[in-house]
């Protein structure tokens, strides 16, 4: 008898136990998504109240604020995610294939440092840049230096890594057989790549070249060092093919959304906090166009089962 | 979200043999076409070699630029720049240990808040929940980890500052636990919102989607018959997590931490925004505000001069990059070895 109390007593301790840790798991899980539940309900809830087609057109009102505008911001965060796709997207998917196509200690250091270069914070590449590019021409010239395409030097040195290894995973995707049966034709390893195994993971380039803009899209540290921010759309004169054109410039101060938004926040104005919420679910409507349009460029594709 | 430490390493082998085995057999072709695909493949080779050296041009670009701008400081204050105590701009005196201070304390606060909620969760995800839970969810806290950090801060400034100032700080200042012996240094202040409390605060939400998402991938590559054979001995599951599955991941989860940290200590804009940029009278004030190095150079740049002042704040850039460095290696080193030994165990 005393040696089945003891068992059961054992027993009823163990299945506690159990069910106190696997509920302190649940819990755990239940904080955690009203804590981020809550953070999507105020975007959202906040940002709604606030939004106006009037941001998308019009310039900030330092006079009548409610009147005014961020056009500009959003024109800025585009452009600065268009250069910094013309700076990562040719090195970050050649380097993607290199490290698929390549074996050895050397490509092992490679896969490495891309994962380490993602570890940096964004604010050491935005003072990286700042060191590099805007003190420099800002002791030569002063005035000049911060400029757009600092900010998309700042975001395109972030891209590469991201670019990189989203390449290199979807590549190696991509069955080995299809690559045998081409080169077994005769074809070479350049040709292979390019008509067989880049169509068949065009899609999934396509999403992590999406998710790396959806993930730079939303960067304030970097652009604090190198594009300053404005209040105004930023123009030249141009000469195309003759004619005189007004046409924004880029070698000068220009302004984004996530500065806009810190910017905001961060004054005393009430007003201006209202824009900063509807600027800021603008942002997430953008990275989330952004991710499910990433979604969109996998669907049907070869590789949909991975 | 692009973080995914486990796929990199779990690759097919090599088939380099059967490539060159299929080259090695392929018809001879006519005597001019070698030449054209040797140029064609080595133009190939040349240039995706080229791209991914990038990497390591970026990363030594950075060391570089970052130190020769430093110099100054580097000349005049040595290491004295790091151990020094006292910044102060108007009589050109630099010294970086309160931001460290505020960064590595900032950093814990977050750490002992999401630690436990990460784990719970991921354990949650990967060995309790049903799959209609699990899916949902999964995708909630991958949509988190990808809402900038700005976005946090305009939330943090807004929501979570007034509710730790009614909720948190005045209730506690008002109770007797800030005359208890020992801890009163903590709870200094006036509670008025922006604090070192806030900045962990913020910080935790930050990491939880992060170090959970790592982890959980961790957890469910752990191969299903070491769960079976312990269920099979009879243990219960939290035995069989506790015992099992957890130090089979051990190293792996590690790292995840240690991920989430680096990504604490680099985290600048939320930072900023809660923190209220100010030297604290007592560093270890929870109440008060303070400075981390980030919010510290995101604050003083804007209104620093030419010369000692901006090569100092340079040098803090240089001192984040080397710390985020070493925390990458020693986070990724770790995440690498339990996925091989969780590969070769299968």
């Amino acid at each position: 008898m005393a040696v089945s109390t003891r068992t059961d007593l054992h027993l009823a301790r163990r299945r506690t136990t159990n069910f106190v840790m696997l509920g302190f798991c649940v819990l755990a899980s239940i904080v955690a998504l009203v804590m981020l539940g809550l953070v999507l309900y105020f975007l959202a809830s906040q940002g709604l109240k606030h939004i106006s087609p009037r941001l998308f057109t019009r310039l900030p009102n330092n006079i009548d604020i409610k009147q005014g505008g961020i056009a500009h911001s959003i024109f800025g965060t585009l452009t600065l995610l268009g250069i910094a796709s013309l700076i990562s997207l040719p090195l970050g998917i050649l380097g993607g294939i290199y490290q698929v196509e390549a074996r050895g200690r050397f490509a092992f250091a490679v896969r490495f440092l891309t994962d380490v270069l993602n570890g940096i914070p964004s604010i050491v590449i935005g003072i990286f840049v700042y060191a590099a590019y805007v003190y420099p021409l800002s002791q030569r010239n002063p005035g000049s230096g911060f400029s757009g395409y600092a900010g998309g030097l700042a975001l395109g040195i972030m891209m590469i890594p991201l670019v990189m290894r989203t390449t290199e995973e979807i590549l190696r995707l991509v069955p080995f057989s299809l690559r045998e049966a081409s080169l077994g034709l005769g074809a070479t390893r350049w040709r292979t790549m390019w008509s067989i195994v880049l169509p068949v993971a065009r899609g999934g380039v396509i999403t992590g070249i999406m998710l790396a803009l959806a993930r730079v899209a939303g960067e304030t540290a970097p652009l604090l060092f190198t594009i300053l921010g404005n209040e105004y759309f930023p123009t030249k004169q141009a000469n195309v093919l003759g004619a005189k054109v007004t046409v924004p410039a880029m070698n000068t101060a220009i302004d984004a959304l996530p500065l806009r938004i810190f910017n905001y926040a961060v004054g005393p104005n009430l007003e201006q906090h209202d824009i900063a919420w509807a600027a800021a679910l603008i942002l997430i409507a953008m990275i989330l166009i952004f991710s499910i349009a990433a979604r969109y460029a996998t669907r049907g594709g070869v590789l949909e089962e991975h | 979200m692009t973080d995914r430490p486990l796929q990199g390493s779990v690759r097919p082998k090599p088939q380099k043999v059967v490539a060159e085995a299929a080259a090695a057999t392929e018809p001879q072709p006519g005597p001019a076409r070698p030449a054209v695909r040797r140029v064609g493949d080595t133009v190939y080779g040349g240039l995706t070699f080229a791209a991914s050296l990038s990497i390591f041009a970026i990363i030594l670009w950075i060391a570089w630029k970052l130190t020769e701008q430093s110099l100054p400081t580097i000349r005049a204050y040595g290491f004295r720049f790091v151990t020094g105590t006292e910044w102060d701009e108007v009589k050109g005196v630099f010294g970086v240990w309160p931001f460290i201070f505020g960064t590595l304390y900032s950093s814990f606060i977050a750490l002992v808040l999401a630690v436990p909620i990460s784990l719970g969760a991921a354990i949650f995800l990967s060995e309790l929940a049903p799959r209609w839970i699990r899916t949902p969810v999964t995708f909630l806290i991958e949509l988190l980890a990808a809402i900038p950090s700005v976005i946090y801060g305009l939330w943090g400034i807004f929501i979570l500052l007034p509710f730790l100032r009614e909720k948190v700080m005045q209730p506690i200042l008002n109770s007797p636990l800030p005359n208890l012996p020992g801890v009163s240094g903590m709870f200094q202040g006036y509670g008025v919102g922006p604090s070192m409390l806030a900045a962990g605060v913020i910080l935790a939400i930050m990491i939880i989607p992060f170090i959970t998402a790592v982890s959980r991938d961790i957890l469910r590559a752990i191969p299903r018959a070491q769960r079976e054979a312990s269920y099979g001995m009879g243990a219960t599951q939290w035995e069989t997590i506790q015992r099992v599955v957890v130090p089979y991941a051990k190293s792996g989860i590690i790292g995840a931490v240690i991920l989430g940290l680096g990504r604490a200590f680099g985290e600048t804009m939320a930072v900023t925004m809660v923190i209220g940029n100010q030297t604290p009278s007592n560093p270890f004030a929870l109440f008060e505000p303070g400075y981390t190095m980030s919010s510290a150079l995101a604050n003083k740049f804007t209104e620093a001069s030419p010369g000692l002042h901006t090569a100092a704040l340079i040098e803090v850039g240089l001192v984040l990059f080397v710390v985020a460095i070493l925390v990458n290696i020693v986070a990724r080193v770790l995440v690498f070895y339990t996925a091989k030994d969780i590969q070769g165990g299968r």
